[in-house]
């Protein structure tokens, strides 16, 4: 009798890490939303209570005033727009440049590919903030490459390079460029290269290949690699703010000041809301394609 | 031939691009003078005074500690889910499940951060605990992230993996716990140690989450590193963040060389084995020998 009550071991093995997503990964979200729709209050925690009870009756103060704020303030579109745009722009970088270099390390011979593999590998484990911090060293006024290019003069006057957009271009596909990669290359790999012969053979040119077989079958490959870039990066918050100056508008960065600087917890919900609510179609898009490669494979 | 030549010029071009700036931290981490752009000639004067920097030895020692933490969780949480998602095909809820396995892995950290933060401040509110923020709080969001790649890593091992072992142990009359721990575990040790040393480094070079999840008193050496480098570039920050580089590239490769060398003998050993117990496996009767 009392067995039917006690957890299965397969009750047990879902459970354990269902729970814990469950409690540590969804319902926070549901908890931001919910601060979402309080007011900012001088107190810990400094947000108004939603859920009150008064008269023996619960009552539900629900505030879109700040979703009224978000929209009225041009600041925030902009941030929103600005992030969205920059990451765009980045991931097609590093589509660019990651394309031919899993390309490549997928048609080097096996002994290679592990060796090429370990060094793409080993940035992504090394810390970002490390690698970024490199980087302010050599973009800044007086900095290396402001110092070879007038070293072997072709500049006259150091280059702003640090504090602008370009810098934290560079820092994102810098940063990004191994997500890119890793994917690309584990799908390329996979091809079957007698396709190719058959193209060839077939009379296509290396170039009708390339666009007619290897980059539809890299899809899914593609897919991942661009939703892995694209979607940590609109929420981006070191780089812009080590590398970027004053013009540099991005979303983190203001969830961060409004935050921190502000201390306005209801109107940082908000904005993680909303931009939860941007990228929920990327995200749902990537969880397919993940779930796909799931059932693909043997 | 000439798309291969630029695929691999781009891939050369690409792994500068990667290592250079690294390669060139180091280098003037060694740099005697104070003004970080001006080469001073070569000194380990930023090293040892590392030493002498009690608040960046103890946020070391504390990002440390959590790292060790976060990659024992990791590895037992990414691992359960993996099996799970590779071994049990149909249940309520699997959708949703897997959705949040792979979910952490592109979400941004702003957003993990601030909802960790929110849900540990109503935890508080409502049952007492967390009393207060720090290092547990933090070995939480990063257990909770971490895992996510540790899934990623071990379920395509999983997915690798001969079922058949597994099937005739199972035949044979072991209890599926038995053959997890004596079978599969085994055969995907390799996976779990990348997924540790994975969740390790992860958890050493946060800053978002920490920043936000953190409590008075609980400062890691990303935070502390972040904080000194907001106005510009320090040279004992050279020095730490070159020794973080060397000691992560040192740890990773030999891992990578030591799991790579234990596949390439367990890969040998079976098909050994293979080659000498199939002449045995022959269903037929024996015929009598006279």
């Amino acid at each position: 009798m009392l067995k039917r009550f006690l957890p299965t071991g397969r009750h047990v093995v879902i459970g354990i890490p269902f729970f814990w997503l469950l409690l540590f990964f969804l319902l926070p979200f549901v908890i931001v939303l919910k601060i979402s729709f309080a007011e900012a209050e001088v107190a810990i925690p400094p947000y108004t209570e939603i859920f009150v009870w008064a008269e023996n009756q619960l009552q539900i103060l629900l505030n879109l005033g700040n979703y009224v704020f978000l929209s009225e303030d041009e600041l925030y579109l902009l941030a929103y727009l600005s992030s969205l745009k920059i990451a765009l722009v980045s991931t097609l970088l590093c589509l660019l440049i990651g394309y031919p270099m899993a390309y490549a390390i997928a048609r080097a011979d096996k002994q290679a590919q592990t060796i090429l593999l370990m060094l793409i590998m080993m940035p992504t484990w090394t810390a970002i903030l490390i690698r970024v911090y490199a980087w302010m060293g050599i973009l800044s006024n007086n900095g290396l490459l402001n110092s070879v290019l007038m070293g072997i003069g072709l500049i006259d006057e150091p280059l702003q390079i640090l504090n602008t957009n370009l810098a934290v271009y560079i820092g994102i596909v810098y940063s990004y460029l191994p997500f890119m990669v890793l994917p690309l290359y584990a799908n390329l790999v996979k091809h079957d290269l007698s396709l190719l012969e058959a193209a060839a053979d077939l009379g296509a040119g290396r170039i009708a290949t390339f666009w007619k077989i290897t980059v539809p079958l890299s899809k899914s490959g593609i897919v991942a690699g661009c939703m892995l870039v694209f979607i940590p990066v609109v929420g981006e918050f070191v780089i812009p703010e080590l590398l970027g100056g004053p013009e540099t508008l991005m979303i983190g960065k203001v969830l961060w000041q409004e935050f921190f600087n502000n201390r306005d917890w209801p109107v940082a919900a908000s904005l993680a809301v909303v931009m939860l609510a941007i990228l929920l179609v990327p995200i749902i898009l990537f969880n397919r394609n993940q779930a796909k490669e799931l059932e693909d494979k043997p | 031939m000439k798309r291969w030549s630029f695929s691999n010029l781009m891939l050369w071009v690409g792994l500068a691009f990667i290592y250079l700036p690294m390669v060139i931290l180091v280098i003037y981490s060694f740099n005697d003078s104070r003004l970080v752009t001006v080469w001073g000639g070569w000194s380990v004067r930023w090293y040892a005074s590392l030493l002498d920097n009690r608040q960046l030895m103890g946020a070391v020692m504390r990002s440390l500690e959590i790292a060790l933490y976060t990659a024992i969780a990791a590895v037992a949480l990414g691992t359960l889910a993996a099996f799970v998602l590779t071994r049990i095909p149909r249940f309520r809820g699997r959708t949703l499940f897997g959705g949040m396995v792979t979910a952490p892995l592109v979400m941004p950290e702003v957003i993990t951060g601030l909802s960790l933060l929110l849900l540990f401040v109503a935890m508080a509110q409502l049952i007492g605990w967390p009393a207060e923020r720090g290092m547990t709080t933090i070995w939480i969001a990063h257990t909770t992230f971490s895992s996510a790649y540790v899934a990623v890593v071990v379920m395509s091992r999983l997915r690798e993996l001969d079922l058949s072992i597994e099937e005739a142990a199972m035949d044979l009359g072991a209890k599926p716990w038995k053959v997890f721990f004596l079978i599969t575990i085994p055969m995907i040790a390799p996976s779990l140690v990348a997924g540790g040393m994975l969740a390790f480094a992860l958890s050493l070079d946060d800053l978002v989450l920490a920043s936000f999840v953190s409590g008075p008193g609980a400062t890691t050496l990303p935070m502390e590193i972040f904080s000194a480098v907001r106005l510009g570039v320090k040279p004992d920050i050279n020095a730490i963040a070159s020794l973080i580089l060397l000691v992560i590239s040192l740890f990773t490769f030999l891992a990578w060389y030591f799991t790579r060398r234990a596949e390439d003998r367990r890969r040998r050993s079976i098909q050994q084995l293979l080659d000498e117990t199939r002449p045995e496996r022959d269903p037929r009767p024996q015929p009598e020998v006279a």
